[in-house]
Formats: structure tokens, sequence, C-alpha cells
């Protein structure tokens, strides 16, 4: 069985996985990380989301072996200690989750959005978010905390 | 997901070497096409093959008259490409229009060429553009690439290096998305170049991409979207779902490709 | 009620939100319990067969597997319950089958459970569960209402003639014949209300577990209602003691109604824990949710409106034929009657009613509650036909409503609902005003120079939230109380901790029901925190549905309160030497009326645990619960407008504005509310735009997936414009009436009138939901000719 090493949220972890283990199910069953969540088997609602070498990913449409020698960000990895990442401040100030089951893809998705766009407008952010499903807040808050966030993120995460 | 033994060669030549070793063997490449359907177990590999460790498969190279695009690059490569956006913007918003963000941040196209999905945007940019499909031993037009329902002319060894897109005059591309998966139910590229005129249609025909001669014929003698807004395309042979039937998709391919020219300018 | 920083009427920040943005929410598939084995459930890829022997050998003989149960090893054990008793017409009680958790016979639908493969991982038990062979003889399906009525239709269950469950009335039928005898007008329709698939993003899991040592089972389970669940499994599935039966819904993602019944995969996994001594767990695939969760809605009427030459309404009669799925699920046959039929007096003083519904069962998902549930049906069907009414006799779309508008209250409707209070004028002119309709006509004519067209409609609405009195509903069919438990334990240092048997899988309770403890108790909001959603820790619950968490639950939580504050006047009496009378209770302080002379709650509560000077008889400890029937639903009621342009080559619609103005009661955190505002929009224009759950003639589920069923997107929605006009509700201490199904009650046929209005130049009169591109651009063709 092949063996995967990769900077988790700054960390070096190494792990046997199987071929076909998904980097979701690496993270969440291998390394505990259970932030990381999956709703679907399609590739659609993107509650998976991470970042692999600083881009936003399925992780559910990734293979572990595929993330070897990467840098995976989690949405564990945020925060710094109690310090919630401004994207997560937004997030809570703008009551942009609900269930909270989608809620650590947007915020990643968001994430990388704001990465390439300091300044998002509300157009942009609807069309960025095709990949992140939501079924609680209408999308309408987690828009308002996307602009917010990458504001306060002032151009880099 | 059956599982496979996973390759991740460092050469082409070990990549070859890999493909051959197993019957089973399948190149991988963002994994966005491919993963889907071993879920689903559709699709059963008894190895996998990564092109991720091959070098010099990710760049995108202005040739003056044409872009060479690597078969590892990314869509949101492409998309966010300067030397695409100067030499065919065509192509880079087509990219930024493919999927979704995550998708366009992992899927490439050779995959997705190699894929040959009939809903997918790239077989349209390819024959549109008159694009040559680079191989580890050849060039294969993309008119003769593309052979009907995920069947390409590639070999079962064969790998996918690049894609060379000769820059047109003008080109556009216009796709009416199913509302569900997000996927071209009928999208048109046409462009107007050294190649003359050519339309080319995705998502809408159960034989994946194909061009539309009328069309075609019309817009070189008036490249405009009066001209080829008469011009029905006939539901034969369209697919047809709960999204769009085939009447639909027809109606939808003419009113694209109006758009695409209307967009041209 | 202060009404301060943290208090009621502020819109503070969430206490969940600190887990679930830092990845530390505890989802059931986040649970993992040592030496857990892993269950997978083969279904049933056909919609209707007899089944033989299931040969399980080669799956119990393969890698990994410790054991596979099929519906013969669960002989003996009960069926899967359903929680409401329909009467028909004749007085005869509806046809209730047997639902076996696994299938014995006959499989009834695409997703029915088969088995249950056992293995020390997922992929073991799934590739175990393939090598299954299932003896199956196929049978003819009925995949829709049509053909389950169909003249010799194949039957689902033996029992039902026709594949009827019931034939329900309500309503008086002579009055409201004779009231379509003197109508000076009748305005008719047909509606379909459309089959939806809940997609709640965590998919449903569980884990169970047997503990050998001490006969206890658990069942962590995302459920809305853990205590319901703890019922129907205990008591009617596995014939479990509630000691013995411990059910957790730990952070539940999303429910939507479809986390309210309970499912056979609960029996099914706890069961086997206990044969196996072992936990054993189960997470749905998203594919299987679609064919295994719940539907909803699915509802063919025809329906007739009696006016006056004024337009004033006389009379309505609905006809309705509700699809229940393949089996009973725990609230399925309550939804297209006790929280349908009852709607239809609406916001208006229709002086007779009449609605009948028919039930059938069929070969498709079992269907149940989905939000809203029976609410959006019944305002889609009323909505539109006013609309229709208010075009055939050339009146005004507004004004046809105004003029109807209930404005007396209490007011009792002829279809046994009495309304308590609401003022439907008001919401109308703030969401008219908010929405610029005025101003419309421009707009349109600008859209138009775009090749747009441009429409606008409106929906006048009222809910009836948070079902009850226990009583009544007992007596009309309820096999369950609907009233709610509330908890306050203040600890000795003066923390409090809030328990309810409402569940909070989004809603905020945790903060909500913080604000309001914290408010009466003048204690600090970080001082409170709510427990839920284990029955090992809250007293008892009905759980949260029907938008009833605040108006049922905050009110026993407020009642609990209230008695705390009763006792620990009390023991301040006895420490300041008054009298009890004389305390009065404020900011968190009991004083001697008329003096400074007080205690803090702090002192109090400390005496309260050591109790060295003490009343004489009180009994130690502040902790008090309290047990709230209702009087009466709650009637929440709003105005909602839908702006759409259409794209009349592509059919394409394009929401391009919403405004509500809604009247929920009170507001305890405005923040939240407009929050559940705003997921009830979506969903709503989710089912008016977007969703349909389409099977094939064979039972075969078309829209399986995400490729091919629409969940509404960010780029599909518009930012909403939300306003507020509160009456306060009447019969509860808080005033609330409830929210969280305000969106997708109110705003289907808004948008529905709106696309209408825009296609109504082309000749198009008439279009069902969703309004796809192509249903858009067909209707079109056709109005054009």
């Amino acid at each position: 069985m092949p063996t995967v090493t990769m900077t988790v949220n700054g960390t070096q972890r190494t792990g046997t996985v199987e071929g076909r283990t998904l980097l979701a199910e690496f993270l969440r069953e291998h390394l505990g990380l259970t932030g990381t969540h999956v709703g679907c088997d399609t590739s659609q609602c993107g509650a998976c989301v991470v970042h692999v070498d600083g881009s936003s990913v399925k992780s559910c449409t990734c293979l572990a072996v595929q993330a070897d020698g990467a840098e995976i960000t989690t949405i564990e990895g945020l925060a710094n200690g109690a310090d919630l990442h401004p994207m997560q401040e937004a997030f809570r100030d703008h009551h942009g989750l609900q269930c909270g089951f989608c809620t650590p893809g947007m915020v990643m998705s968001a994430i990388d959005l704001a990465n390439r766009s300091p300044d998002p407008s509300e157009h942009e952010v609807r069309e960025w978010l095709e990949g992140n499903l939501c079924r609680c807040t209408g999308y309408h808050n987690i828009v308002k905390a996307v602009q917010a966030g990458a504001r306060a993120m002032g151009g880099g995460s | 997901m059956q599982d496979f033994n996973y390759h991740a060669p460092k050469s082409m030549d070990e990549a070859l070497a890999a493909l051959r070793g197993a019957e089973g063997a399948k190149l991988i490449a963002g994994g966005h096409s491919l993963l889907p359907v071993m879920k689903l177990n559709l699709a059963m590999p008894t190895d996998l093959v990564s092109l991720a460790g091959v070098p010099g498969l990710a760049e995108i190279a202005d040739d003056g008259d044409s872009v060479t695009v690597g078969a590892m690059c990314t869509h949101a490569q492409v998309a966010a490409s300067g030397v695409v956006q100067g030499r065919i913007p065509a192509l880079a918003a087509m990219a930024e229009g493919i999927g979704d963000a995550q998708v366009r941040n992992a899927g490439t196209i050779g995959g997705s060429v190699a894929h040959n999905d009939p809903a997918a945007d790239y077989p349209a940019a390819c024959v549109a553009l008159a694009a040559t499909i680079v191989t580890d031993r050849r060039e294969i037009a993309a008119d003769d690439f593309f052979q009907g329902l995920f069947a390409t002319a590639l070999a079962e060894d064969e790998v996918i290096t690049a894609v060379r897109f000769p820059a047109p005059d003008r080109a556009a591309y216009a796709k009416f998305a199913n509302p569900a998966s997000k996927y071209a139910v009928a999208g048109v590229m046409v462009a107007a170049g050294a190649d003359g005129v050519r339309v080319a249609v995705t998502g809408a025909s159960g034989d994946g991409v194909f061009r539309v001669a009328e069309m075609e014929a019309v817009l070189a003698g008036s490249f405009s979207a009066e001209a080829v807004a008469g011009i029905a395309v006939s539901s034969d042979g369209m697919l047809s779902d709960g999204a769009a039937g085939a009447e639909y998709r027809a109606h939808l391919v003419a009113v694209m490709a109006k758009r695409a020219v209307e967009a041209c300018g | 009620m202060s009404g301060n920083g943290t208090g009621i009427g502020a819109s503070v920040k969430r206490k969940e939100d600190a887990r679930f943005l830092t990845g530390r929410g505890r989802y059931t598939d986040d649970i993992n319990l040592p030496g857990q084995l892993y269950g997978y459930i083969l279904r049933s890829g056909m919609a209707h067969a007899k089944i033989g022997t299931v040969h399980t050998e080669a799956a119990k003989a393969a890698p990994g597997v410790h054991a596979v149960f099929t519906g013969k090893d669960m002989e003996g054990v009960g069926g899967i319950p359903t929680g409401w008793l329909i009467h028909s017409k004749d007085g005869s009680p509806m046809v209730e089958p047997p639902h076996p958790a696994l299938a014995t016979d006959k499989v009834r639908y695409v997703g029915d459970c088969v088995a249950i493969v056992v293995a020390e991982t997922k992929e073991q038990a799934r590739a175990a569960a393939h090598l299954i062979d299932v003896e199956r003889e196929e049978l003819p399906a009925v995949a829709s209402i049509e053909a389950a009525e169909a003249e010799g239709a194949p039957l689902v269950f033996d029992e039902a003639p026709g594949n009827v469950c019931y034939d329900w009335e309500v309503g008086d039928r002579a009055a409201t014949d004779a009231a379509f005898a003197d109508a000076a007008h009748v305005v008719s329709i047909d509606v379909v209300n459309n089959r939806l698939i809940p997609n709640a993003i965590e998919p449903r899991a569980a884990i169970a577990n047997y503990d050998p040592a001490t006969g206890d089972y658990t069942l962590y389970t995302t459920s809305q209602n853990p205590h319901l669940v703890r019922l129907l499994l205990g008591a009617f599935v596995l014939g479990l003691p509630e000691h013995k039966l411990r059910i957790v819904a730990p952070d539940v993602g999303g429910g939507f109604g479809s986390k309210i019944p309970h499912y056979a995969e609960e029996a099914i996994l706890t069961w086997t824990a206990g044969k196996l001594g072992r936990p054993v767990k189960w997470t749905c695939e998203r594919i299987d949710a679609f064919k295994s969760d719940t539907h909803g809605r699915d509802h063919i009427s025809t329906a007739k409106l009696a006016l006056d030459a004024d337009g004033k309404f006389l009379g309505l009669h609905v006809s309705t034929r509700a699809n229940l799925g393949a089996y009973l699920s725990t609230f399925a046959t309550c939804v297209p009657t006790y929280l349908y039929g009852i709607l239809f007096a609406g916001p208006y003083t229709t002086p007779a009613v009449y609605c009948e519904v028919k039930s059938f069962f069929t070969n498709t998902v079992p269907v149940d509650a989905l939000r809203g549930a029976g609410r959006p049906e019944a305002t889609y069907l009323l909505e539109r036909l006013v609309d229709k009414a208010a075009v055939e006799l050339g009146m005004d779309r507004v004004e046809i409503r105004r003029k109807n508008f209930i404005r007396e209250f209490p007011y009792q409707t002829p279809v046994a609902l009495q309304y308590d209070q609401g003022d439907y004028d008001a919401t109308l002119d703030l969401a008219l005003k908010a929405a610029d309709w005025d101003g419309f006509e421009g707009r349109r004519a600008e859209a138009a120079a775009r090749g747009k067209r441009r429409g606008i409609g409106i929906s006048t609405f009222i809910e009836a939230c948070g079902i009850a009195p226990s009583a009544v509903v007992g007596s009309l069919g309820a096999r369950a109380g609907l009233y709610e438990s509330g908890s306050v334990r203040v600890h000795p240092t003066g923390s409090v901790s809030v328990f309810t048997g409402t569940h909070s899988h989004g809603q905020g309770h945790e903060t909500t029901f913080a604000q309001i403890v914290s408010d009466m108790l003048g204690v600090d909001f970080d001082a409170v925190d709510v427990v839920h959603g284990d029955s090992a820790k809250i007293p008892f619950g009905m759980g949260t549905y029907g938008s009833r968490s605040l108006a049922v639950g905050g009110t026993a939580i407020y009642l609990a309160v209230e008695k705390v504050i009763e006792k620990g006047k009390k023991i301040a009496a006895h420490l300041l030497e008054a009298s009890a009378e004389d305390i009065e209770f404020k900011d968190g302080s009991f004083t001697v009326a008329g003096t400074d002379r007080s205690k803090s709650l702090g002192e109090v509560a400390l005496t309260a645990y050591v109790p060295h000077n003490y009343p004489a008889g009180l009994e130690p400890g502040l902790e008090e619960t309290a047990f709230y029937d209702p009087l009466n639903f709650t009637f929440p009621a709003g105005t909602h407008i839908a702006e759409v342009e259409v794209d009349p080559e592509t059919g394409e619609v394009e929401l391009v504005a919403v405004t509500g103005a809604d009247d929920v009661g009170r507001i305890i955190n405005p923040m939240i509310v407009d929050g559940q505002l705003h997921g009830g929009l979506a969903h709503g224009i989710g089912q008016a735009l977007l969703e349909e759950c389409r099977y094939q003639e064979d039972g075969q589920l078309e829209t399986g997936s995400y490729l091919e069923y629409t969940m509404p997107r960010a780029a599909d929605l518009p930012s909403f414009n939300i306003n507020h006009n509160t009456t306060l509700c009447t019969h509860n201490p808080l005033g609330a009436k409830g929210v969280g199904e305000v969106g997708s009650i109110g705003v289907p046929p808004a948008v529905i009138n709106a696309v209408i209005d825009a296609l109504r130049p082309l000749g198009v009169n008439d279009i069902s939901m969703p309004a796809t591109s192509q249903r858009v651009w067909q209707a079109i063709q056709q109005a054009q000719g």
C-alpha cells in the first residue's frame, strides 16, 4: 500500500493508504481532521473543499496519493489560536452559516477567491461559489460574508 | 471505488512503461473526469498512471501565430494565462466557464480532451479553432481526433502532451449550461481565421462535438449574427433528457451560435 | 425584557459558530467508537418486485465481513410505524400497511432496504453487498399519482384497492356548493405541486452501539427529534424501554423535514449492533440519499373559486390527489391533510371552504414533511387561483387580495383554524413599497428595450405553525403529543444550563434560547449554555419541525425560568427577612419592593445549593422544568413579491428581485430570523424555478444525483429584500409565531405569478413549477402556435 507524506496545516503528516483513498478520507479518517465534510459523490456540493498548494480543490475528487508531497490547508488550519481567520470572522459577523455543514468548504473556497480578487463584487462571489452548495442560508449572508472577509484579508490570506 | 495500483512516473518513458505494464491501466491527470466515474464503478482500472510528475506538460507557450497548451495545464491556468488571453481570448473565456472554481483548479485540458465527454467544452474549442492534438508520438488534427461519444483517435498507450491552437482573427464561445450539472446543453464556438470560419458544437449531440457546415458557409460570406440567425439546426441525433429535449437543444444551438457570432464583435 | 446588547431583540453573534467555523462541529459521521464496524445497506434497484431467497453466502465469505442480515433475519421485529391516523370521509381508518425495516416478501421502491452487510471497513461492506444475490420477480410499478389511480393499476399493497390510503375531507361541502350556486363568477385552476428531494447537505448517518454488560443501546443519528426516534424505535420497532435506549442527535447538518422521520436504517443499525455486540456505523452516500431520504410535496389539484360581482370571495372548492410513496413515513399522512386542507382560508374571509384529499401509494420513495409541509402546497394553489381570478375579472392583483383580507381577530375560518392576530394590510403595504410595485411598468419597459420580458408577481399568505394543542391533534389522529419541554438549571455559582427538547440543526437555538434566559434572569449571555439533542440529558422533547421551536420550545423555557424566579423569590425573601410576595425580580436581583435591600441571583443560587440559612420546607437546588402545550397554532403571515426577467429566445428565467414583508411574531434575534427567511426563500425559489424530482414510468429515479437534480446555487438567486411588521402571538408569553418555513411557503406562487405576468403578452397564461428554461420556451412556442 502506498505511503503518502504531506504538510497538513503546517505539520508534516505521513500515512499508509490505499490507492483509492480519497484526500477527504485521508484527512477525516486517517488524520482525524473531521472539519472537512463530504456531502456528495459527484463533485458538486463543495463541502469537502481544502487548499492544495494554495488552490481550492474538492478533496473528494482527489486521491490522497495525488496529494503526496503537497501543502494542504483545511478549515482546522485557518485560525491562529483563538483568533479566527478574517474570513471565518466575516462568516460569523454576517451570519454566513447555519447548520455549519457546508461551511468549511465555503470558507476555504472563499479564501481562494479573496486571494485572487481582493474586493470581489456580489456577482463575482455568486459566480465563484458555483461549486459550493448551501441549503440553509439562501447564500444571502454568505455572499456578504465573503465580500467582507475578502476586504478584511486585504489582498492576502 | 475498486482499488488499483498507483504509479507516479517521473518521465514520459516511465509513464509509457507503466501504461503498457498492465492491461487495465489508465492515465490520470487532474482526475475530474475519471474519479467521478470510478466512484460509480463505471470505470475500474487496475492501475492508474499519474502524469503529474512528468516534466514539461504544464506549460503554455506563445508560438506567435499559435498557442501551445501543455496537457497538464488546468482550466484555471488557461483562463488566467496572459498568453491565452492575449492571443485567443475566447479560449481563456471558455476555460473560465468550465465547471466550477475547484474543478478549474484541478481539471486539465489533456484530461478533458482525452475523455471526450459529449458535454465538455474543450472539444468545441479544439474543433472550431482547428487545434492540433500533440501526443507522445504524433500530431492529430482536432477534426480527426474526436470520434464520437467518449471516443478519440488515441491509441491505448498514447499520451496527449499538448494542444496547439492557431490564433484566430476572431472567436467566441457561447454556452447554455445544464442547470444542475452545469455541463453544456449547447455550447457553440465560432472562429474565423486562417482555416476560414468554423462553427463547432458541444453538448447537444449524442455523437459529441460536431461542425455546422451550413453556418460556416453562410458566415464565410457574411460574418454577422443576422446571417446565422435564420439557420435552423435539425434535432435529429440531438441528445434528449429531462433538462433539454432534442428540439430545445437544436433551438439552443442556433441561439448560441448567433450569440457567439455577436460576441465576436 | 431588557433588550440589552445580548438580550431579546439583539442580533447576537451565534454561540454555535466558533465550533462550526473551525471545523470542530461534531456531526454523526465525525463520531467513531472503539471497535466499530461499518454497515452498508443493499437497496432495491427495482421499483416493485417479489423477492424470494436472498443468497448471502458469498457476501458472508467476503474479506472483512462480520455479518449479513436480511428481512428474514429481522422477522419478528416490529415494522416502522407512522405517526398519524387519518380517517376517510366515510369514517373508515386509512389503510396502514406494514413497513418492514428490511424488505421481506416484496420491495416497493428503488432504494427500499434489502440487506445490511457489516464489515471491518466501508469498502469491504460495499463490495460484499454486491455479492448478494436476490431472487426477484419484477412486478409492474406505479410511479406517479396518475399511474396509481388508473383503472386496473398494479397494486403497491393488496390491502389498498386503487392504491388509495385515504380519501379525506375538511370543510362544509354543502355550504361551499351553495356559495358556487350564488356566484357571479367562478374561476378554476389545475395545478401540480412538483415533487422535491430535500437534500440537506449533510447526508443521513447513524452509529449504533450495544453494551451487553448493561443492556443499554445508544444510537447516534442525524435526527431533528431524538426523543421521537426513541419513542418509535423503542416502543414500536425493537420493544426496548426508554431507559435502555439513548438517542443522540449531535450536530446535524440541516434537516428541512427530511430528518424528522424515524427511518428503517436506524432500526436496522440498532438491531444489528445488538446482535453483534459491537458498534456499527453507517453513512448514507448521496446517491443513496436521493432514493432514501423522504421526498416532499407531489400533489395534483383542481380548484375553483366563487366570487361575487365585486370580486369578493364566496367559496373555495379544492380537490387534491397526493402521493405518499411506497410506505407511510412518520408524518406522511398528516402533511397533505391537517397541514394542508386547513390552510385554505389563507388571509381571506372566504366564508365557505371545502377541501378533499385522496392520497395514494406509489412505488416511489416515501413522501413526508419538507420545509413548509402541506402549507406551501396550499398557498401555491390559493395564490395562483387568486391571481387567475384577478385576471379573469379584470381586477387589480393587489386590490382583489385587499378586498378579501381578514381584518377582525380572532377569526374563525371555515376550515377549523382560529387566527388569533394579524395585520395583513400592513405587510402588504410594506412589501409593495419596498418592492416599488408602482414603479414596475417602467422597469418592464426598460427590460423590453433589452429584449427581455419582465414580470412581477405577488403572494399574500398565512401559515399555521407550532402545530397544537395535543388534545385537539390527538382527536384528529396524531399518535404523539405536540408539547415541548424546557429545563433551566441555575448552577451554584450562577451560571445556567438550559435543556430543550427541540433540536437545532442550523436554527441557532443555542444562541436564541440563551438570549431569552440571559435576558430574563439578568445573567451574562456567556454564562448560559443550551443543551439539546440527547435523550439522556433532556427530560423529553418533540424536536424541531413546523417552525415550532421558539413558539413552543422557547415558551417551555420561558415558563421554566418563571418557575426558577418564583423559587428564587422564596429564597431571597428568607435571606432578606421579607415576604416572598414583596420580592421583585429585575436585572438579576431580588429586591424587597420599595427598598434597596436585594440579593443577586448568584447569592440566591449559592444559597439554594448550600442551604444553611434556608426557608423551612423548601427543597434545595435551583432547577425547574416546564412542559408547554400550546393552546393554538401560531399564524405567521406576510406578502412576498418576485420580479423576473425572461429571455424569450432561450426561455431562461432570471430572478431579479425578491421582496418579503413578514410578520413572524416576536423576534428574539433579528440576524437569525432574517437568515431563516433567506433560507426558506431559497428553498421556495428552488421549487418554483429549479427543483423537480422525476421518476420514469418503471419507477427508476431519473433525477438521482446533483447532475440531474438542480439545487439552487448562489448565482441563481438575488440578494433578498426583507422587511418586518410584527404583531404578537396572543397565546404564548413570548408573542412568538415562527419563521423557519416562511420563505418556502410564501414565495413559490409569487415567482410563478411573476413568470406568467412576464409571459402573458406572449399569450402564455399558465406555467408549471419548476419554470425551467425548457418549460418556459415550450410554453412560448405553444402560445405562439
